[in-house]
């Protein structure tokens, strides 16, 4: 481990006192519990939390890990990915921190996962009945870029004014012949609520609708809390004229050759050399446990001096 | 309405461990809330004291505090169950019931009247009213037919003692979505969930 992966460790164990002290407190918890359940009772409604200030850190996760504080014991088995993978510092940092205070079994695997917790990716193997993906969430008000006032983005949802989103995703549409975003691409629950998906490319938004997967969504700086109960209609916006279509690659992962899954570009060297593969590490592996093999299968990513660019850096 | 005497000696206990007992039961109204009218067993939960069943109380204890305040069935007043609820959630019970953010009926429930409860706000739909409706029995009763987000395609229920009215009236409530009020129908170690999204049908009614 060199220096620089120290001070993030430390940064890490610092902010993980934090959290035990703050996120342990029973009332807290209720507080966060009554805001989950009423956000299952109103799918897409972001419902407000917390009338008292928490001593915490607004940085990684802090909306996340509250919402899985609420939620975890010690039947659970815990899974945190960061941009699909297992391994970076914050994921495991974060699932470190839930093994200690909650006694928690951990794991890398999507299959064996009980409550997921996520930045920026939902995995590839499709959830399934009595799992919880519990999405961390930077800015929960899809309408803040046209609106920046509470009260009004407030009064928006509440009867139902889109259209001043619809007419912004059209204006895009004019702009750039299709609709750009990649990300945090805005979808409507069960006809409803306008909701911001948090920061998923839009590839991820499909796999939102009809889920048997319970999704829950925390935004800690914001204090919203938000959900898609299992089997609920979600439908990306768009238009008839330019309907809604996800990232495409025309190649394949080069570790296991999937065709179907999300795809990180990585840069090798400085002459420019990169490759593609999957960013949901976990699938990527078990693909290739069961004998899928890329061009590069062989290729070691820890011996190369290279850099995931797939997703967005914050 | 009568302030009861706290008796310390009679008091019956709640959770041993607070922080495991309700994690666990929250989970299991977690699942109900996101699965309505799937049946969910509280046998786990604190023995209440008599006049309450022991999932109502469960709902109770692990949600009611201070800051959730707690609307009774006249039925309860005064009793041993208010102490109860008073002493371990600390709750703030309250005789308006559209101030309450928990209510318990479990009187006369066919003239039961939702309306009273509150049905939220325009912007805050989250205001509204969660009623724990207790029952004779989860089953046995009428069937009637769920479907809406949480549902994958339908599911059935029979609680007894709510009738054609009760679910009219729900109905009602809810038709005007966001606004309406979440239900959990308990029945001893057990319950389910009605979020307002919920849709009834009345087949068979
Ligand atoms: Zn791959």
């Amino acid at each position: 481990m060199n220096a620089a992966t120290n001070t993030a460790a430390s940064n890490a164990s610092s902010e993980a006192a934090y959290y035990t002290h703050a996120y342990l407190d029973e009332q807290t918890k209720r507080m966060i519990r009554r805001a989950i359940l009423k956000a299952i009772a109103i799918p897409g409604y972001q419902v407000p939390f917390g009338s008292r200030e928490m001593p915490v850190p607004y940085g990684w996760g802090t909306g996340g890990i509250q919402v899985t504080a609420a939620l975890i014991g010690p039947r659970d088995v815990y899974k945190c990915i960061d941009q699909g993978a297992d391994d970076t510092t914050n994921a495991v940092s974060i699932r470190k921190f839930f093994a200690t205070v909650a006694d928690v079994e951990t794991t890398e695997s999507t299959a064996d996962a009980t409550i997921i917790q996520s930045r920026h990716r939902i995995p590839e193997l499709p959830l399934r009945e009595g799992q919880i993906m519990v999405l961390q969430v930077p800015q929960p008000e899809p309408l803040r870029g046209l609106e920046s006032r509470e009260t009004e983005t407030r009064a928006m949802h509440a009867y139902e004014e889109y259209g001043l989103q619809y007419v912004s995703l059209y204006e895009n549409i004019s702009a750039f012949g299709r609709i750009a975003g990649g990300a945090g691409y805005p979808v409507l629950v069960d006809e409803r609520y306008l909701m911001s998906p948090s920061p998923i490319p839009k590839f991820d938004n499909p796999k939102m609708h009809l889920s048997p997967a319970l999704l829950l969504f925390g935004a800690g700086r914001e204090k919203r809390i938000y959900a898609v109960p299992p089997y609920t209609r979600v439908r990306s916006l768009d238009f008839e004229d330019y309907p809604f279509e996800v990232q495409k690659w025309t190649q394949a992962c080069a570790l296991c050759a999937s065709h179907e899954s999300y795809l990180d570009e990585v840069i090798l060297d400085d002459s420019g050399n990169r490759m593609f593969i999957c960013s949901d590490t976990d699938h990527c592996a078990t693909r290739r446990a069961d004998g899928h093999h890329g061009s590069m299968s062989d290729f070691s990513l820890e011996d190369a001096e290279q850099s995931r660019t797939g997703g967005e850096r914050p | 309405m009568t302030s009861a005497i706290l008796d310390l000696s009679r008091m019956k206990p709640a959770f041993a461990d607070p922080t495991s007992e309700s994690q666990f039961i929250f989970r299991k109204l977690l699942d109900a809330m996101s699965q309505p009218g799937t049946l969910h067993d509280l046998s786990a939960a604190p023995t209440p004291p008599p006049g309450v069943s022991r999932a109502a109380a469960a709902v109770i204890l692990t949600l009611s505090d201070q800051d959730a305040s707690l609307w009774l069935d006249p039925a309860l007043r005064g009793g041993e169950a208010e102490t109860w609820f008073r002493f371990h959630c600390g709750a703030s019970l309250v005789t308006d019931p559209a101030a309450a953010a928990f209510a318990v009926i479990c009187h006369d429930l066919a003239s039961a009247d939702l309306r009273i409860f509150n049905q939220g706000d325009a912007k805050y739909p989250d205001c509204a009213t969660t009623v724990i409706v207790e029952t004779p029995a989860l089953e046995g009763g009428a069937a009637i037919t769920l479907s809406g987000p949480g549902i994958q395609s339908t599911a059935t229920v029979a609680p007894a003692a709510l009738d054609a009215a009760f679910w009219r009236q729900r109905a009602e409530i809810v038709s005007k979505f966001q606004f309406g009020v979440d239900l959990f129908i308990t029945a001893g170690d057990r319950l389910f969930a009605m979020p307002r999204t919920t849709r009834v049908n009345l087949q068979g009614v």
